[in-house]
C-alpha cells in the first residue's frame, strides 16, 4: 500500500513531478534605496563566487581537487548581499557548501582553491578542505559538515559577543534540509530566550541533497513557517535577488546589533548543478531545473545594473579583474607543495602539537 | 584549611577561577538557581550573577554549541551536562565539532572549555543515568579526559582544567559527592597529565581511577594482612595519560593491576595493558589483569549494580588468585 501510494504520487520519481516554479522577477527592486557603489560592490563579489566555484569544478573534473566539494552556483546573490550587510568584526557561520561565504568575506581566492587541492599554501595547510573553511581573521568562524551543530555554535559566538558588549553580530547560513534536524530547533529557542545577536540564514534550494524538501518537510516554507514557533518574524526573501538579500540583511542584522535578538531569515534559491562532487543532479524535473536557471541571480543582476544606467563596459572590466583573479588563484594553487609531515601531527592542542601520554 | 565535601569542592574549584579569571563564564540545566541536582554548583549564581552562572533548557547540543562558540570567540566556558549518559544526546558537538576544530582550522581557533558532568554508578539509577563513560571520551583525539577521586583534587584539577587551552571533559563522580577532605586555604592549581602514587607497595600494581580509588585503597588494605604489598596509583587523567608514573611502578612491581569502572570493551585498562607489554614486557612477572564492570548495561536493583561494578572484595579477591 505505502508503495503504491508513494509511487502515486511520484516519491520516487522525483524528476516527474510537478515542478518547483521561482517567483518571477521583481524589477521593483530596481528601486530599492542601495547606492550605485554598494551594488557594484556585490555584483563583483557575485562575479568572484560564480568564478570561483566553475573552476572549483573545473578542477574537480580534472581530479585536482579530491575528495568532495559543494557548490553555490545559483546561490551566490545570498553570500555577496549579507556578506555586502555585515561589519568587519562580525562573525560567518556556513555549512559544507561554504566557498563563497568564505569568500565573500574577504578570503583570499589562491589560498581557498588552494586548500580545496589539498596543498600546504591552502587556508587550513590542507588539513581541513573543502567542507572546512575557516578564516578567523575575515570573521568567517568555519564550515561545518555534521548538519545542524554550527547554529548551536553560531549562537555561542552571539553569546561571547552580547557578554563583551562588541556590537558584533553571528550570521549563520544552513539549508533547507537543516531544519529537520533538532539542533535546529535547540538553537533557535536558545537565540530567542536569550535575545542572542545572531541571524540564522536558510538558503532554501529546495533540495535536501537528492530529495524535494516539500516532500520531507511538515510545511511548506522549511524554516519561516516555524519562526512563529520561536516568537520571530516570519520572514521569506528572493535570494536570487542580491538587492532584496542587502535590505534584508541590513535590516535584521541591525536588529541584532542593537540588542533587539535574532531573527530567522528563509532566502528561495535553487541549487543550478548536483548536490556535490560530478552529481548531473538527473532527479529534478527539468522544467524547474530552467525556470531556476532563467532566474539566475546573476544575469539578472547584470541586467538591472544595465538598466540603472551602469555602462556595459564597466561590467565586463569587473567579470574581466575577477577572471583574472581566480587565474591568479589557478595558479597559486596548483603550485602549492602537498603538506609535509610536519602537519600531520600539530594542531590537535594549543601548545601546537598531538602527544596524548608523556 | 576547610573540611570540604567532593560536592562542594566542585563548586570552590569554580568559584576560585571565576573570581580568577572575570570572563569565565557556565551554563547548564539547573545550575544557577538551583545550585546543580547534584548541589555542585551551588552558591555560584548568588556570587557571580546570572550572566555568569547561566540555566539553560533542556538543549544539550545548545549548550555545548554555546560553549564551543563563546570559547572560539575568546570567552573561556564551563558547561554542565548534568548526567554524563547525556553526552550521547551533544556526542556531535563534542566528538565532532569540539574536538577537531583546531586541527581542521590549522590552529585558527582555541577552544579553553571544560566539560562537566556526573559520571558512574553506585546511586541505583539504572542503564541511563549510571554510566561511567570515560572510555567514549578519551577514544577521541583532541579531547582530554581528566577524573579526580578526592575534594582537593577536584579543586586543583577543576583550576587546570580552566587554565588549559584545549577542551577538557571533567568527571565527577556521583558516588563520591559527599567524601570529605580537609583543603587548604588560598589557590590550589593541580595539573593535567600526572598520575599519583596514593599507596606505595612492591608486588604489584593497581592502576585505578576515580570510585575505584578508594576501593583499590582498601583492597590494598587487604591485601596486606596477607602478604601481598600492592602499590596503588590514581590515574587521575586520562588525556594526557601519565603513563610514566605507571611504568615506573609496574617496573619496580612487576605486576600490573586496571580496575576500571567503564565496561569491559575498550576501557582505558585496555590501552594501558597494551603499553605495559608493549614497553616493559620483560620487567613483568605476569599477565597484565583487568578488573572491570562486566560487558553489560548497568542494572537498577541494588543488589544487581553491586554485582557489576568492582568492589573491593572482587578486587582483592581477583588479585590474590591472579598473584597467587
Ligand atoms: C547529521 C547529518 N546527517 C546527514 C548528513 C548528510 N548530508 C550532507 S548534506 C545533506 C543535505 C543537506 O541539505 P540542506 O540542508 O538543504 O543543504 P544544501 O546541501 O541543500 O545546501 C545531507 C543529508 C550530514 N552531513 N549530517
Ligand atoms: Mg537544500
Amino acid at each position: 500500500m505505502t508503495s503504491t501510494r508513494a509511487r502515486d504520487e511520484g516519491l520516487y520519481d522525483y524528476a516527474h513531478r510537478e515542478p518547483r516554479l521561482p517567483a518571477p522577477e521583481n524589477r521593483g527592486n530596481d528601486r530599492l534605496d542601495i547606492p550605485i557603489d554598494t551594488r557594484l560592490e556585490m555584483y563583483e563579489a557575485q562575479q568572484l563566487l560564480r568564478q570561483f566555484e566553475k573552476r572549483a569544478y573545473d578542477l574537480f573534473m580534472q581530479n585536482l581537487v579530491k575528495g568532495t566539494s559543494h557548490l553555490s552556483l545559483g546561490q551566490e546573490a545570498i553570500a555577496a548581499g549579507f556578506a555586502r550587510a555585515q561589519r568587519e568584526g562580525d562573525y560567518t557561520f556556513a555549512t559544507y557548501r561554504g566557498h563563497a561565504h568564505t569568500l565573500a568575506r574577504g578570503a583570499d581566492p589562491g589560498a581557498v582553491l588552494a586548500e580545496l587541492l589539498g596543498r600546504e599554501n591552502g587556508i587550513l595547510k590542507g588539513k581541513g578542505g573543502s567542507m572546512h573553511l575557516t578564516s578567523v581573521e575575515h570573521g568567517m568562524m568555519g564550515s561545518y559538515a555534521i548538519i545542524g551543530a554550527h547554529l548551536t555554535i553560531a549562537n555561542g559566538a552571539a553569546w561571547s559577543a552580547q557578554m563583551r558588549g562588541s556590537g558584533q553580530v553571528a550570521v549563520c547560513f544552513f539549508g533547507d534540509g537543516t531544519t529537520n534536524i533538532g539542533a535546529f530547533h535547540e538553537a533557535l529557542n536558545m537565540a530567542a530566550i536569550w535575545a542572542l545577536p545572531v541571524v540564522f540564514v536558510c538558503e532554501n534550494n529546495l533540495w535536501m541533497e537528492y530529495t524535494p524538501i516539500d516532500l520531507i518537510t511538515a510545511v511548506p516554507n522549511p524554516a519561516a513557517d516555524r519562526a512563529g514557533a520561536y516568537g520571530l518574524e516570519r520572514i521569506i526573501v528572493d535570494g536570487n535577488d542580491a538587492d532584496a538579500v542587502y535590505e534584508t540583511a541590513v535590516r535584521v542584522i541591525d536588529r541584532a546589533r542593537r540588542g533587539d535578538g535574532p531573527s530567522l531569515v528563509e532566502a528561495h534559491t535553487y541549487r543550478e548543478q548536483g548536490h556535490s562532487r560530478a552529481d548531473p543532479a538527473k532527479y529534478r524535473p527539468p522544467a524547474e531545473v530552467e525556470a531556476w536557471k532563467a532566474r539566475d541571480p546573476i544575469p539578472m543582476y547584470h541586467e538591472r545594473l544595465l538598466r540603472l544606467g551602469v555602462p556595459e563596459g564597466d561590467l565586463s572590466t569587473i567579470q574581466q579583474d575577477v577572471a583574472r583573479r581566480v587565474d591568479d588563484a589557478t595558479e597559486f594553487a596548483k603550485g602549492g607543495a602537498h603538506p609535509g609531515e610536519e602537519h600531520l601531527m600539530s594542531d590537535v592542542w594549543a601548545d601546537g602539537g598531538s602527544a596524548w601520554r608523556n | 584549611m576547610a573540611q570540604l565535601t567532593y560536592r562542594n569542592a566542585v563548586a570552590h574549584g569554580i568559584a576560585q577561577e571565576m573570581r580568577r579569571d572575570p570572563n569565565l563564564v557556565m551554563l547548564g540545566e539547573d545550575i544557577a538557581g538551583a545550585g546543580g541536582v547534584f548541589k555542585t554548583t551551588v552558591g555560584l549564581l548568588d556570587e557571580f550573577g546570572p550572566d555568569r552562572v547561566r540555566d539553560t533548557p533542556i538543549s544539550e547540543q545548545a549548550i555545548l554549541g554555546a560553549a564551543m562558540g563563546a570559547a572560539m570567540t575568546g570567552v573561556p566556558v564551563i558547561a554542565e551536562i548534568m548526567f554524563s549518559d547525556f553526552i550521547a544526546v551533544c556526542f556531535d558537538l563534542l566528538a565532532n565539532e569540539i574536538a577537531k576544530s583546531r586541527y581542521m582550522t590549522a590552529g585558527q581557533v582555541s577552544l579553553p572549555i571544560v566539560v562537566r558532568t556526573a559520571n558512574g554508578g553506585g546511586s541505583r539509577f539504572g542503564a541511563q543515568h549510571s554510566q561511567s563513560v570515560e572510555n567514549w571520551v578519551m577514544m577521541i583525539p583532541g579531547l582530554k579526559v581528566v577524573a579526580p577521586s578526592t575534594p582537593l583534587d577536584v579543586v586543583g584539577l577543576m583550576a587546570a582544567s580552566v587554565r588549559d587551552p584545549d577542551p577538557v571533559v571533567f568527571l565527577e563522580h556521583k558516588s563520591l559527592m559527599a567524601d570529605k577532605q580537609d583543603v587548604p586555604d588560598g589557590e590550589i592549581v593541580d595539573d593535567l597529565g600526572v598520575a599519583r602514587v596514593v599507596r606505595e607497595g612492591s608486588d604489584c600494581t593497581i592502576a585505578a581511577l576515580a570510585l575505584m580509588v578508594p576501593r583499590a585503597l582498601e583492597a590494598a588494605n587487604r591485601l596486606e594482612d596477607q602478604g601481598i604489598s600492592a602499590e596503588v596509583i590514581d590515574v587521575r587523567s586520562l588525556v594526557p595519560l601519565d603513563t610514566q608514573t605507571i611504568l615506573g611502578s609496574v617496573t619496580k612491581t612487576s605486576r600490573l593491576f586496571t580496575v576500571e569502572e567503564n565496561p569491559r570493551l575498550c576501557g582505558w585498562g585496555a590501552e594501558i595493558a597494551s603499553i605495559v607489554t608493549d614497553e616493559v614486557f620483560w620487567d613483568l612477572d605476569g599477565p597484565v589483569v583487568r578488573i572491570t564492570t562486566p560487558h553489560i548495561p548497568l542494572p537498577a536493583a541494588e543488589a544487581l549494580e553491586d554485582m557489576a561494578i568492582p568492589s573491593v572484595d572482587l578486587i582483592a579477591e581477583t588479585i590474590t588468585k591472579r598473584m597467587g
